[in-house]
């Protein structure tokens, strides 16, 4: 595959050369939009800090919110009630600088979306530009859930700054195109460029964590011994079922469809949902099979835990930390990992 | 949009038929047809599967699906009405268009495991409308199966489910028929007790047969203390579950029971895949 390097300058001409055809969104600098992932604007190579932005790449594939199909209300209107699906605009986007982690989380909720049209068109719309991490925040802890801060899964073009310049990786046929855009701002690979690449995997993969594979460990677990273990009930007396966990994490997906209609027009809308809210598993009877706290906590946790890895393989985190940074009760979602391995 | 095809889209449907099945009116079937040709012949359902009603500015619910596959041309929904989707669609005429997602989820194994099976039927209120569809495939196909035993309860006469072909099943004699109230009633001469009573005095045997449970939890609850007695176990016995439901394909998490997805691995599990499970339905 393509590799180039590509000084600060070229950046810039190569995001320009993109912005052709694709919408390019990089973290937002400090201001009113910290956190989010903004529209670049002037094409030079953007202010990444370390770590993680607030929101979750998992915005661009899950938009918020996304219509599925819109329908006419209208008693008279001969198409009344046929629903139909909601017109591209044709755009594509190339999100920049998305970290390891989050890159990750792509590729983990597809597993649960195999059957999901929507959310296969937005894979195919979003090209996704990978940026590795020099740095390891105090609440990251990719290499424990199977990833690395020098990750690529996930990305189309991998970066990786190496003194002040950035060697680029195509990892996909996509990325192949979208770095050729690049050829000739770029300067070609060198093989001590190379080795330093390696050197820098080398040094992520001889990390000091104690947790390599956990899926294993847990998959290899008994599911109920894990559901009735004595520290849920601990964690549940905390937690403020506030959802904020599940709102930023990259690997929550659940969703909540609904319909809106406003002068006879409508549109059947999905939107993030959260298993942390009762409403979550309420039936019209009134019956709520979770509507304990202890139950909604366990399930969040379990789910990415046990389910997850028992139905398609990995752990359903990518150690991103966002739970861990934000959490308003400071739940550890690395304690309860190893709490859980420890039964 | 991708040209595979996309499952959040309902058929397009018109009610066809909406007959007030019960004495409190709460429960009305809806007989469906799919608009289009179409659909209509790709449509292949199997007994105990469901649908997602769709209601275009109401929202979806799923639905069991209450007519057989034998029954060719329409669809039959039985519907409570509970909530906010459920009590718009009471609300709705004869000819109104509608959406119909599915079918979805597994549906009772009538053409595997269950063939060759003595059956045993047993139903509460209004959680007949799948065993309905089952019966009716299964006497369409009659020398599938062993002896058929059905118990069939509800609070009052008023409140049984498809009276007409009750009485019509009664009369046949292919299946065992016990149609039971809850207590004594003016004009009520059939059976009076509640199912689990009705199922110990009937006793089927659990040789080479498996029972078919649908009804409230507290009915499943005590039916199957008098059925362990004489020697039925968990294995043999199906249950289908209910949950909130929003994509019914397995992903948005509402349904899910600790590893399973009840619109998708289910809604029908045996009660010894049910055990295994969190008590989250």
């Amino acid at each position: 595959m393509k590799a180039l390097k590509l000084d600060r300058n070229a950046i810039g001409q190569w995001l320009s050369a993109m912005a052709g055809e694709r919408d390019i969104y990089v973290p937002a600098p400090d201001g009113p939009a910290k956190g989010t992932w903004t529209l670049l604007t002037d094409y030079s190579m953007p202010e990444i800090k370390p770590g993680v932005p607030a929101r979750p790449v998992k915005n661009f594939l899950f938009p918020q919110p996304e219509t599925l199909l819109k329908f006419s209300t209208v008693p008279t209107d001969p198409n009344c009630c046929l629903p139909s699906e909601p017109e591209e605009n044709g755009r594509k986007n190339v999100v920049f600088g998305v970290r390891p982690c989050d890159a990750r989380s792509i590729g983990l909720n597809a597993l649960a979306c195999k059957a999901d049209t929507y959310y296969q068109a937005n894979m195919e719309k979003n090209a996704i530009i990978g940026l590795t991490c020099s740095q390891v925040c105090s609440t990251c802890f990719c290499s424990e859930t199977g990833g690395s801060p020098m990750g690529t899964e996930g990305c189309d073009v991998s970066l990786t700054e190496i003194d002040g310049s950035y060697i680029a990786r195509a990892m996909t046929e996509r990325g192949e195109a979208l770095l050729a855009l690049a050829e000739s701002s770029g300067k070609e690979v060198t093989d001590s460029d190379i080795s330093a690449v390696e050197a820098l995997e080398e040094k992520a993969r001889a990390g000091s964590d104690e947790i390599r594979n956990p899926e294993e460990q847990l998959r290899a677990k008994d599911l109920m011994e894990l559901y009735n273990a004595p520290f849920w009930q601990e964690l549940a007396d905390r937690c403020i079922n506030c959802g904020a966990c599940t709102f930023l994490c990259p690997t929550c997906y659940c969703f909540d469809i609904q319909d809106e209609t406003l002068h006879g027009k409508g549109r059947r809308i999905r939107c993030q949902d959260s298993c942390m809210f009762p409403l979550f598993t309420l039936h019209a009877s009134g019956h709520n099979p979770r509507g304990q706290k202890i139950q909604r906590v366990r399930n969040r946790f379990m789910h990415k835990m046990k389910y997850f890895p028992d139905r398609f393989g990995p752990i359903s985190c990518v150690g991103c930390g966002r739970c861990v940074r934000d959490c308003p009760v400071n739940i550890d979602i690395r304690e309860v990992m190893r709490s859980l391995l420890h039964i | 949009m991708s040209s595979t095809k996309n499952p959040y889209r309902p058929y397009p449907a018109r009610l066809d038929n909406i007959k007030v099945e019960t004495e409190d009116g709460n429960l009305k079937t809806f007989r469906i047809v799919l608009e289009d040709k179409a659909d209509r012949e790709a449509w292949k359902h199997t007994a105990g599967q469901f649908a997602m009603l769709s209601l275009a500015g109401k929202g979806e619910i799923p639905i069991g699906i209450a007519s057989s596959p034998t029954e060719e041309g329409h669809l039959l929904f039985t519907v409570n009405r509970a909530g906010v989707v459920t009590t718009a669609l009471h609300n709705m005429k004869e000819g109104d268009r509608i959406g119909v997602r599915g079918p979805l989820g597994n549906g009772f194994p009538v053409d595997t495991e269950l063939k060759g099976k003595n059956i045993v039927i047993i139903a509460g209120g209004f959680a007949f409308t799948t065993l309905r569809a089952t019966l009716i495939y299964m006497l369409e196909h009659r020398q599938d199966y062993g002896k058929i035993t059905v118990i069939y309860g509800a609070r009052t006469p008023g409140m049984l489910l498809y009276r007409d072909e009750l009485e019509k099943w009664q009369a046949r004699d292919d299946v065992d028929m016990h149609v039971t109230i809850d207590r004594e009633a003016p004009g009520w001469d059939g059976l009076v007790g509640f199912v689990p009573t009705i199922a110990g005095q009937v006793a089927p045997s659990p040789d080479n047969a498996a029972a078919l449970i649908c009804g409230p939890p507290i009915m499943i609850k005590f039916t199957m203390p008098p059925l362990e007695e004489i020697g039925w176990t968990d294995d043999q016995v199906y249950l289908s579950l209910e949950n909130r439901m929003k994509c019914g394909i397995g992903i948005c998490g509402h349904c899910s029971v600790g590893p399973v997805y009840v619109c998708h691995d289910g809604p029908v599990f045996t009660r010894s895949q049910v055990q295994k499970l969190p008590i989250e339905y």
